[in-house]
């Protein structure tokens, strides 16, 4: 059986690259052992960190829930195991900053133990109402597991005036190396195409586009079949072309229904909601087992290993650990990369866990990650303007990024830029562009921040002016009303005003605070001149 | 383990300048191997000459700038500045002429404006103009090439031509020089012959002039190749070819006695070359895909102008640099739309 034909559309730009698949698809998958500690972040994803309800020296159960996030996004978090809590505090985290975050970490007790901890299971679910649905993707805490990890239940829960008609389904996985969502297509299909059916209770698409590269032919023939005959038309498993970054999710959408998704909005804008396979497999797991998201497929992979291979892995599990099931590294290791090579980020160090966004470590030898040669000046050939999905000006905004003309680069689209790095990877230039983009972008950042900082500032001020204004006119009325009857005394009136106040400051505070951690989830490094004609 | 961070992404760049010079330098071998079977040793011995002072320049521009030697000294496009200045100058051109041109190509016209990637001219061409226009007389020694296939001049020969201006025992410069087929041309339209008549003249072949069509179809040849393995765009060449084909045969059809047919437009001169190896030179041409046919029309429709009612007879540099001067103000106007916006830029 092979994919369904269905018209293509194609996305201006984009990169062939050697995909880097085969090494880590020869061993099937294994399941990573319980490490002896989890190290469990408690900010996964974008949007607020959860808060811990369990105590230190607590004893958890498998999943249990350790860390809940009651914002609209956010996503609790559940022990992967059973064990003690030994500690609640800041650990190094998978971030590009490399800094050290918030997490809960648990010792093991060997028992993998659930107790009553699992979710009662829903054996029905084709016929799940919607809102239980959400309820258990929310209290699985499932998020998006193609790597942006955003809260899974927030995509099954369009606005009452979006008419959500298509269900786009990424299996792309575009990025080179990457090879989880292959793996798991080709031995959990049915969990996949399951997880689709709920998704669908929830949307009421009328179509489902599977969207898979060409170049998973044993993931294709496996969903082809685990979706049998069953609704041909509406539901197709369709084979995309190759070309990076085809997995995006707008590039995605366009390739699937030719639609665009507009610059500053959501495919659910042009009626489309996106979900990983993973995620469904996820969301799956969740309706009919009963399990929150506790573990995830992993690929373990790079010449910097000496066994590339696919991981069940329990959230929590120390890069470190994987390393070592994967044949440990290669003496000539250089770099430690989460995610894939063209938007994933480099590791500090491999003490760092595997959170739910996690799909790939890569371990990296000099060779496949050097630059052939120095940076050079732009020499302005357009190859980066060519292989640019979002349709800008790379070179210009590489220009204005470096002379700090924010103002234009903003003017020349900055920020519709994905950071997919195609332009960085065909300039012969060898400049490190994204890393300039990056650096313009977190200056702007920092720059708006200030300035709401500077405005919050001025409000607390301004209102704590007001409140001693008043209250020294209220001082001076009730002296005035004392001096004027003896026998009463008014003290319950003016006391209302300055409490609202203080909430109104209280709230300001909250609201800088909240600018401030957002813009602080970015990495804020400054591009490295390495050449001299950088620096004139 | 603890290892070192960098900033994505993280795969090893496919291309570099160069790669992209030494493909463009490949490429321009069999024009230039052509070239010197109908001109004879002094196209070599141009092309070495001024090579080699492109590079001394770039030295010492860079000494003197206080920067490093390399990357730039072996970033191969002095080598490409200094090899296409030998290709638009006579073949036995004085070596001074080269050393003045070629100069002044990379001392004015690259590094004082910054150096490789800054320059806002094409370096190769502002040096042939401005030898162009300095030595007029030294710059119209074409050669004949049927005398030169008859007198087979030897290497040394060529080179004491070149090096001290004398031509062997019993030769003169008249008896081996003859005007190029766009010169003859502009001269008898000039004149009022018809064109059908003019081109009678043995020195006309079939597409342009004797030699000069076979050197055309090799640079097309090498310019095709660069296409196809994808270092230059579509763009600029098909433009510029396009542009001078669609105002040549306007004017061919009006009135085929006075305007010469686009095939001899084409195949004459510098057309071919400037096409596929001038007017790409990505540095100073237009970079977005748009502006880089609005370059190459404009490029292509100045040398049609230039060499029809002009006061040269071939227009190549000219609209070369002519078009430079647009570049910021094509560019401006021709950026590509970005995903997900509408074209005036709004929200799509
Ligand atoms: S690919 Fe590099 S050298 Fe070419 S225009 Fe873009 S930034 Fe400049
Ligand atoms: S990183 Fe940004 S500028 Fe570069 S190709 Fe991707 S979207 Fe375009």
């Amino acid at each position: 059986m092979t994919a369904s034909s269905h018209k293509l559309w194609r996305f201006h730009g984009g990169v062939k690259l050697p995909d880097h698949k085969a090494e880590s698809t020869t061993e099937p998958v294994a399941v990573a052992p319980l490490p002896p500690r989890l190290i469990l972040p408690l900010r996964q994803h974008i949007g607020e960190a959860a808060v811990p309800v369990v105590k230190r020296g607590e004893q958890v159960r498998k999943g249990q829930l350790i860390a809940r996030s009651d914002t609209y996004v956010g996503a609790h978090i559940h022990a992967p195991t059973s064990g003690r809590i030994v500690l609640i505090g800041d650990q190094p985290v998978p971030h590009p900053s490399g800094l050290s975050a918030p997490c809960i970490v648990i010792e093991a007790d060997g028992e993998d133990d659930w107790g009553d901890s699992r979710m009662p299971p829903i054996e029905d679910y084709r016929n799940i109402d919607p809102v239980k649905l959400r309820n258990r993707v929310r209290d699985a805490g499932i998020v998006g597991l193609g790597g942006a990890a955003f809260p899974a239940a927030v995509k099954l829960n369009p606005r009452p005036q979006q008419k959500i008609d298509t269900l786009v389904i990424n299996g792309a996985e575009c990025e080179p190396y990457i090879t989880c969502d292959d793996m798991l297509m080709r031995t959990q299909a049915e969990a996949v195409i399951a997880g689709m059916h709920l998704v669908r209770r929830a949307l009421k698409p009328e179509r489902c586009l599977f969207g898979i590269e060409d170049n998973k032919p044993e993931a294709i023939r496996a969903m082809t079949e685990a979706l049998g005959g069953e609704e041909r038309d509406n539901i197709r498993i369709v084979a995309i072309p190759s070309i990076y970054p085809t997995g995006g999710e707008r590039q995605l959408v366009r390739v699937l229904t030719g639609r665009e998704v507009p610059s500053e909005g959501l495919p659910a804008d042009v009626g489309v909601v996106c979900h990983n396979v993973g995620t469904l497999a996820a969301i799956y797991r969740a309706v009919v087992l009963g399990e929150p998201l506790i573990s995830r497929l992993v690929t373990v992979t790079g010449s910097g290993v000496n066994r590339p291979r696919n991981l069940q892995v329990y959230l929590g599990t120390p890069v470190a650990d994987l390393i070592a099931l994967a044949g440990g590294y290669t003496d000539d290791v250089e770099r430690l990369i989460m995610g894939g090579p063209m938007m994933g980020f480099a590791l500090a160090s491999d003490a760092v866990p595997i959170i739910k966004g996690g799909n790939c470590v890569i371990a990296a030898r000099t060779a496949d990650v050097e630059r052939p040669g120095p940076v050079m000046p732009c020499i302005r050939c357009g190859e980066c303007v060519k292989a640019c999905p979002a349709g800008l000006l790379p070179q210009q905004l590489y220009w204005f990024s470096r002379a700090r003309d924010f103002e234009k680069a903003q003017e020349y689209s900055l920020f519709d830029c994905i950071e997919c790095g195609c332009c960085a990877h065909v300039c012969p230039s060898n400049i490190p562009l994204v890393q300039y983009y990056r650096f313009a972008k977190n200056e702007i950042w920092s720059q708006e921040r200030e300035r709401r900082q500077a405005e919050a500032a001025k409000q607390r001020h301004e209102l704590r002016r007001e409140r001693l204004e008043r209250e020294e006119r209220e001082k001076a009325e009730r002296m005035k009303r004392k001096q004027a009857t003896t026998q009463q005394t008014t003290a319950t009136d003016g006391a209302e005003d300055p409490k609202q106040a203080v909430i109104r400051a209280a709230l300001a505070r909250a609201q800088a605070r909240k600018a401030d951690r957002e813009a602080q989830g970015t990495n804020a490094a400054a591009p490295v001149s390495d050449n001299d004609d950088e620096t004139r | 383990m603890r290892f070192k961070t960098f900033s994505s992404p993280h795969m090893a760049p496919a291309r570099s300048v160069n790669r992209v010079m030494g493909q463009v330098l490949l490429a321009l071998i069999p024009g230039t191997a052509a070239m010197t079977w109908y001109f004879g040793w002094g196209v070599l011995i141009n092309v070495s000459l001024a090579v080699t002072v492109a590079l001394a320049c770039e030295a010492l521009m860079l000494l003197v700038r206080g920067r490093a030697l390399t990357p730039h000294i072996t970033d191969l496009s002095a080598v490409l500045a200094g090899w296409l200045f030998a290709l638009a100058v006579p073949p036995l051109t004085p070596w001074w002429v080269t050393l003045v041109g070629v100069g002044f190509a990379m001392v004015m016209a690259k590094h004082l404006y910054g150096g490789l990637g800054y320059n806002p001219f094409n370096p190769a061409m502002v040096g042939y103009v401005v030898v162009l226009i300095s030595f007029p007389r030294e710059m119209t020694l074409w050669l004949s090439p049927s005398v030169i296939a008859e007198l087979n001049l030897s290497l040394p020969q060529a080179f004491t031509a070149i090096f001290a201006g004398r031509l062997p025992d019993g030769l003169t410069w008249d008896m081996i020089t003859a005007a190029t087929p766009l010169d003859r041309m502009q001269t008898g339209v000039g004149l009022a012959h018809p064109i059908s008549e003019i081109q009678t003249s043995p020195f006309f072949g079939y597409l342009g002039g004797v030699g000069w069509e076979w050197i055309g179809l090799w640079f097309l040849v090498g310019g095709l190749w660069l296409l196809k393995r994808r270092v230059i765009g579509w763009q600029i060449p098909v433009a510029m070819l396009g542009a001078l084909t669609l105002l040549s045969g306007l004017f061919w059809l009006i009135n085929p006695e006075i305007y010469a047919s686009p095939l001899f437009h084409v195949f004459s001169g510098a057309a071919i070359l400037g096409a596929f190896f001038i007017a790409t030179d990505p540095v100073s041409a237009s970079t977005t895909p748009r502006g880089r046919l609005i370059f190459g029309a404009g490029v292509g429709a100045l040398v049609f102008v230039i060499r029809t009612w002009g006061g040269y007879a071939e227009g190549v540099a000219f609209a070369v640099l002519l078009m430079n001067m647009m570049v910021p103000l094509i560019d401006h106007y021709t950026q590509p739309r970005v995903f997900g916006k509408t074209a005036a830029g709004k929200e799509g």
